[in-house]
């Protein structure tokens, strides 16, 4: 995994060099991608908790809905802390609702999602009508601006980052990128959501609980055979994952921007379900879907017309690997046709000069697609997953 | 079971989901302190005959995506694709029929297939990579909503005209207007022509359904896939045809609205009518009758709802709410009482063997 992330970025690292389109990597494009990546990682982390416990959760989007509400009127009246706690309890009354649904009453998992998310986007717009309207700044359809919920600066390290950036030096400069995403303007809620990341892996694969509420998504009947009480599990499973979801639109509606706006989610929950199936149901590959579409949401901002461009030659650099790959493993088909879609995209480089910017929108559902379709047969959802359980059905 | 009591239970689900979802919304107005009265007085009086014609109009369009919708839940196959498959459709269908290749109302038909069969390709590729690939169709489908709206963008920039500051496909030429049908003669609104492909589809879906053996092989699959493969069902064959035949319904959706009124794709464009879809299809048990009458409550909460903002200063959000909470209580209703029957016929069944054993003893 490591040495995947490492060959990217020297591939990218190599493309900005020779293709000069040097926004590829900057500071600046790390930074968005990075605020446009933690909406739909947390979205995805919400994903993961719900369909590790055996729920699929489609419903994200409306409980990240009910997250940007709550975060735009709880803020708004009682500071930023209690809008952030606001975002997550709006979002738990989502996900209390899916599990009710789902887990106590056995309705199939999309239905009462699909359900979920008619419903939150119905609530938005109506309280939102009937909260901001009359307040200085508000409308119909947004909230006044909210605080910020803070940003951490070390100045020590992003300044000489900064210079190191400037000198465009292959490899050294594009690190010097990444430390200073890290170490400039950075958002707490960034923070905490990295935190919650890797807080879920080791409350899920390394505690007796996450090992309980993973049985739960497996093997249902035979966790209730030695004793566990499904139910709880699948149910606080569910909540968590709202509360996720919830975090998620906080983080759009307190640090994306400057305040609640009605439908500012775009898609952001199905998306990060997408990028949990993308990342096998597991939180690492998540965080890395998660990227993948935050920086192709990005990019198109930061000199977009040139940096997309630029990604062509990108793409066609992994193709070629991956021919390569499968060349060695012994799949000469897959490799040539790899090799023959990496030149299609090394001649589109080659002729043209820009990417027009719908195609730049399309990219990463195209990838994640093609992602799917060649590597569905490897990934691994839980044995359980949106299956519906019964108390005492295993007999 | 007598007859009474089956149909009592059978309209104890749609009746109790009406009560919970007229009970959170008054619930949610009382909250945030706004008209309740007004509310009830707007939502439940008579419509005017122009708002019935709105009514029977916005219907038929939900009807035909609910179908679109219910064609694959029937086997289980979640098509939440059907808001992507709409807009290509309905952007193929405004593109070739703006053309004018062919004269008059042959134009029409042409459009019609185009719609369809962009339609069924725009959802076909979601079947054949959950047949070859075995990717789930909710996501390829999620994935297709979203590809479809920069590449209809794409094409519609590339295509289009200019007008202002609006961009529409090429106008279809008049003799190709599909003229509306006079209900009431008074009202100004008439109902879309192609409305009546409404009726066209929903006989098919019935017919298809109940008297054909790829019906029933759908119905099958539904109910248990492996007694379905048991009994030498090829799935994977079904799982695409239903795709195909679900897109296909599904580029409908946009036509009454193309060729009765706006003539052009572009601004007018009206989204959301797939995710609407869906909701009426789940109203109606994926059932054609049912589904008609899931389509007319929705239709006639919208409209009613338009009201809201004049007669009682509501939003009209409040609306969806309303519809959604009637899609979550009708499930789980409909399983509330589903767990019901099986516990009266089980309680009949042993109350019978009890009885057997006794005269036996």
């Amino acid at each position: 995994m490591l040495a995947f992330i490492a060959g990217g970025f020297v591939l990218l690292s190599a493309v900005r060099v020779i293709s000069g389109a040097d926004e590829i990597t900057s500071s600046g494009t790390l930074a968005v991608t990075l605020t446009a990546t933690m909406p739909i990682a947390l979205a995805g982390l919400g994903g993961l908790w719900a369909e590790r416990a055996g729920v699929v959760n489609i419903g994200l989007e409306g409980m990240m809905i009910m997250g940007t509400l709550g975060a735009g009127y709880v803020t708004y009246h009682h500071g930023v802390l209690a809008g952030v706690l606001g975002a997550i309890a709006f979002g738990m009354i989502g996900g209390a609702l899916h599990a009710l649904a789902t887990v106590i009453f056995g309705v199939d998992h999309i239905v009462s999602g699909v359900a979920i998310n008619i419903i939150a986007a119905g609530i938005a717009g109506f309280l939102a009508e009937a909260w901001f309207t009359d307040l200085p700044g508000g409308g119909p359809t947004q909230s006044p601006s909210l605080a910020d919920p803070g940003k951490i600066n070390l100045s020590f390290l992003s300044e000489p980052a900064s210079n190191l950036e400037d000198k465009h030096w292959f490899l050294v400069s594009d690190l010097a990128s990444v430390v200073e995403m890290f170490t400039k303007n950075l958002s707490v809620l960034t923070l905490l959501g990295l935190a919650l990341i890797v807080g879920s892996f080791f409350l899920l694969w390394r505690t007796r609980f996450g090992l309980r509420l993973r049985s739960c998504g497996e093997a249902p009947e035979a966790a209730e055979s030695v004793g566990i009480n499904v139910y709880r599990y699948k149910f606080t499973a569910v909540m968590i994952s709202g509360g996720l979801a919830g975090l998620g639109g906080a983080y759009l509606a307190l640090v994306s921007t400057s305040g609640f706006q009605v439908g500012q989610t775009q898609g952001r929950g199905y998306i990060g379900l997408a990028a949990m199936i993308f990342g096998n149901w597991r939180p690492t590959g998540m965080f890395m879907g998660s990227g993948l579409f935050g920086y192709t949401q990005a990019l198109p901002f930061r000199d977009g017309t040139h940096s997309v461009h630029a990604l062509l030659l990108v793409v066609a650099g992994l193709l070629v690997a991956v021919a390569v790959i499968q060349w060695l493993k012994g799949s000469r088909r897959n490799a040539i046709i790899s090799v023959v879609l990496g030149a299609v995209f090394l001649t589109w480089y080659l002729t043209t000069d820009i990417v027009p910017a719908d195609f730049t929108k399309m990219a990463p559902y195209v990838t994640t697609m093609l992602v799917l379709a060649f590597a569905a047969q490897r990934l691994r959802m839980p044995a359980a997953d949106g299956r519906i359980y019964r108390k005492g059905s295993s007999g | 079971m007598n007859v009474l009591r089956r149909v009592l239970l059978g309209l104890a689900a749609p009746v109790l989901a009406l009560i919970v979802a007229g009970l959170f919304t008054t619930l949610l107005l009382l909250l945030t302190g706004d008209d309740v009265g007004g509310f009830w007085d707007t939502m439940l009086s008579w419509p005017k005959n122009r708002n019935l014609v709105n009514i029977l109009n916005s219907a038929s369009v939900l009807y035909l995506s609910g179908v679109a919708a219910a064609i694959g839940f029937r086997m289980n196959l979640f098509n939440i694709g059907v808001e992507g498959q709409y807009k290509v459709a309905m952007f193929a269908a405004a593109v070739f029929a703006g053309q004018a290749w062919l004269p008059g109302k042959l134009n029409v038909i042409a459009a019609v297939l185009v719609a369809m069969i962009a339609g069924a390709i725009w959802a076909g590729i979601a079947g054949i990579l959950r047949t070859t690939r075995g990717v789930s169709e909710v996501i390829s489908t999620i994935m297709l909503n979203a590809i479809a709206g920069p590449l209809v963008g794409y094409f519609l920039a590339k295509w289009g005209q200019s007008t202002g500051n609006s961009t529409q496909t090429k106008p279809i030429p008049e003799e190709s207007w599909v003229g509306g049908i006079t209900i009431f003669s008074d009202s100004v609104t008439k109902l879309y022509g192609l409305s009546l492909l409404a009726v066209v589809v929903g006989v098919l879906f019935w017919l298809v359904l109940n008297r054909t053996r790829f019906g029933f092989d759908l119905r099958a699959t539904g109910s248990s896939e492996s007694a379905a493969i048991a009994s030498g069902v090829n799935t994977k064959r079904m799982i695409v045809i239903s795709m195909l035949l679900s897109g296909a319904v599904a580029g409908l959706v946009g036509l009454p609205v193309l060729f009765g009124n706006s003539h052009n794709y572009g601004a007018s464009f009206q989204a959301g009518l797939g995710f609407a879809g869906i909701a009426v299809a789940l109203l109606g048990r994926n059932n054609p009758v049912g589904i008609a009458f899931g389509a007319l409550i929705f239709a006639f909460l919208t409209e009613q709802g338009n009201l809201l903002n004049i007669m009682a200063g509501i939003s009209p959000d409040i609306v969806a709410v309303t519809q959604g909470v009637i899609v979550i209580a009708v499930v789980i209703a409909y399983e509330v009482v589903r767990r019901a029957r099986t516990r009266i016929e089980q309680a009949a069944v042993a109350d019978a063997l009890a009885a057997e054993k006794g005269a036996a003893a």
